[in-house]
């Protein structure tokens, strides 16, 4: 498992535990503001327990443009 | 506060307020729980004045244009400040909107200069189009060490500590150029006179005073019209201090209420609902005997402040929830979007105070407001003082289009004689927004007339600006609607877009044209998306020019279809 992947499973976890949905119904190319129906408030609320998990600090701005979970990983892995 | 009616101009304004509270805090910039700076304004004078003479020597002269693109900083204030003193003309571009659409509004603006963060310089430097930039100087803030700006400067560089020239304007000149739409298809530059934003400044300031000790949360960027009004130009002309917070998030807002003790914070309904969320969150954590003992005080409050709000008695009585807000706050404005009474009531019955509003940017901001005099969940309040509205081609219920009159209604969409004259009609601004206004003089609002939508963001989002995105869509044609525009509703939440696609003779849309849908729309910003789609078997009505008659097709589609005929996406 690459160190993408193995990132990208993680806040597909993290995402899953913090909106209480199943972890299988999750995948890395959806669309987060759909499938867990929040809004940008709320992903903002993701963001927060995602650097807790991976020790990082991500601007607000980091999410700009971002609505699929792997993008966001991306984002996550070039900080790391 | 200072006597507006003194000046002509925004820069003269400021430069008086500087001039009057030297010593007292005007800025702040909060990110998390760190604080980055603080400003006396005799401090924020210091970091803008070199900036202004920096300018003049490269040029900027009265009438200039120069853009900010920034999110939420004082950086954001220092250069506007900086432009105002040099005469120049303001142009805030959203910081959200994608680079290609940054640099259509900069190009339609003709900005000679762009102030610009470094991570959203970045960007707009690879986007398509980046070539034709035309701004002169472009400065950057923020650039790590060692990074090569390929022509532009760095911000914090660009300075010059001899004393700038004070160039003044008149009352008519236009201060300011905001796009209220037109990213994706015609650039709608509203054109914002010092008047305009004086008359403005004056007439809240009417209603919701300011003074040296009050402090402003800002949150929204000062790109958002409500900021640049509340956050800015009200709080500095009256001495205050405006405390910026880099970041949006509920755990880091509810820090700086405490922390800093805000007095005033304006909000979009988003926003707001998510702090009634956390706050309703916590009181059904409590125990049943606790809960019992706050509701039983909400419903004293409630009693007691029907008529009148009483803010000693309320945060006697619900001392708690008010300490949560940092014990000062005198109200909430919050505007951008319709905001549900429930959420209004809800806050109003802890005694907490919500100036809701309503406005748009071609009337300068704010049209109407609430007084509490008493409290009205179901309206946005009654006029501003000076402000004229009226109702026309009014229904049997007497709802009809807004329409306002008023010294801060913007002076013309910039280069846009055809749009202008179709907006503004005999001196009034035509909204487009239906209303009614009741026997009390307060403001109604109950859908729309224009085919846009607002999300609870606060954002507007005309169906022309995203429809480039469906362009090479393998369907005959295609056109978006606002869907309350095709099946007109009386209400102005949770409003969606719908995209009609009109396959060809014979063609089947099947699976692989949704999938190639769905992902251009997910090419668009969440809150621009179409929500669902409609097909539609008919071909569009165009002009000779081959336009598509948006309002005929909406006629023929609202009589042949209907919302359920929509397949969700």
């Amino acid at each position: 498992m690459t160190t993408l992947e193995k990132t990208t499973d993680e806040v597909l976890s993290l995402a899953a535990a913090h909106f209480k949905v199943p972890r299988e119904q999750l995948s890395p190319n959806d669309d987060f503001f759909k499938k867990l129906g929040i809004n940008s408030l709320q992903a903002l609320d993701l963001l927060t327990r995602l650097e807790q998990h991976f020790r990082i600090e991500l601007p607000d701005y980091e999410l700009q443009g971002v609505s699929d979970f792997r993008t966001l990983a991306e984002r996550i892995q070039s900080r790391l | 506060m200072l006597d507006l009616r003194q000046y002509s101009c925004l820069g003269e304004a400021l430069r008086a307020a500087i001039d009057r509270w030297p010593d007292e805090v005007c800025l702040i910039e909060a990110d998390r729980e760190r604080e980055n700076a603080r400003f006396t304004y005799r401090q924020f004078k210091e970091a803008a004045l070199p900036l202004t003479r920096a300018l003049q020597d490269a040029g900027f002269v009265s009438g200039s244009r120069a853009a900010i693109i920034m999110t939420n900083q004082s950086k954001w204030l220092i250069s506007a400040y900086a432009i105002f003193f040099g005469g120049g003309v303001l142009v805030p571009i959203d910081y959200k909107l994608t680079p290609e659409e940054q640099l259509k509004l900069l190009a339609h603006s003709k900005a000679e200069v762009l102030v610009v963060e470094y991570h959203l310089w970045r960007a707009i430097t690879k986007a398509d189009g980046f070539a034709s930039l035309a701004a002169r100087a472009v400065l950057v803030t923020e650039t790590p060490a060692g990074i090569e700006l390929s022509g532009a400067t760095r911000w914090e560089e660009f300075r010059d500590s001899r004393e700038p020239v004070f160039t003044a304007r008149a009352r008519g000149d236009a201060a300011c150029i905001v796009y209220s739409s037109g990213t994706g298809g015609r650039p709608k530059g509203c054109v914002l006179t010092h008047d305009n934003y004086l008359e403005q400044c004056v007439a809240l300031t009417s209603l919701y005073p300011f003074w040296p000790g009050v402090r402003y949360l800002s949150i929204l960027p000062t790109n958002h019209a409500i900021d640049f009004m509340v956050g800015f130009i009200g709080p500095f002309v009256c001495g205050a201090t405006v405390v910026h917070l880099r970041t949006l998030r509920p755990e880091y807002i509810r820090e700086a209420f405490t922390k800093y003790k805000i007095t005033y914070m304006s909000l979009v309904p988003m926003v707001l609902k998510n702090l009634e969320r956390g706050l309703r969150q916590r009181f059904a954590e409590l125990s049943p005997a606790r809960r019992k003992v706050l509701d039983s005080l909400i419903g004293v409050n409630r009693a007691l402040t029907r008529r009148r709000p009483n803010r000693a008695l309320s945060r006697a009585l619900l001392r708690q929830v008010h300490n949560a807000f940092g014990g000062e706050l005198r109200a909430f404005f919050v505007g951008g979007a319709f905001t549900e009474p429930a959420t209004l009531q809800f806050f109003y019955d802890l005694g907490i105070l919500v100036g809701n509003g309503y406005g748009c940017t071609e009337a300068g901001t704010v049209i109407s407001v609430n007084d509490f005099k008493p409290f009205r969940s179901d309206t946005v309040g009654k006029p501003l003082p000076g402000t004229e509205v009226r109702v026309v081609n009014a229904d049997g219920e007497g709802i009809g289009e807004v329409a306002v009159r008023s010294k801060t209604v913007m002076s013309h969409y910039l280069d846009d004689p055809e749009m202008t004259s179709e907006t503004i009609v005999d001196g009034w601004l035509m909204t487009g927004d239906l209303g009614r206004v009741d026997a009390s003089g307060h403001l109604q609002l109950f859908g729309r007339k224009k085919n846009m939508i607002v999300t609870e963001e606060g954002k507007n989002i005309y169906p022309e600006d995203i429809e480039n995105v469906f362009e090479g869509l393998p369907v005959k044609e295609f056109c978006v609607f606002a869907a309350n525009y095709l099946w007109p509703e009386r209400t102005m939440v949770g409003e969606k877009l719908v995209l009609v696609l009109h396959p060809d003779t014979g063609q089947n849309i099947g699976d692989d044209t949704i999938a190639n849908l769905s992902e251009r729309n997910r090419r668009l910003a969440n809150y621009k998306r179409v929500s669902g789609y409609l097909i539609w078997d008919a071909d569009f009505p165009r002009t000779a020019s081959l336009k598509v008659k948006r309002i005929e097709l909406a006629e023929q589609i609202r009589r042949g279809a209907n919302r359920e005929s929509v397949v969700a996406l």
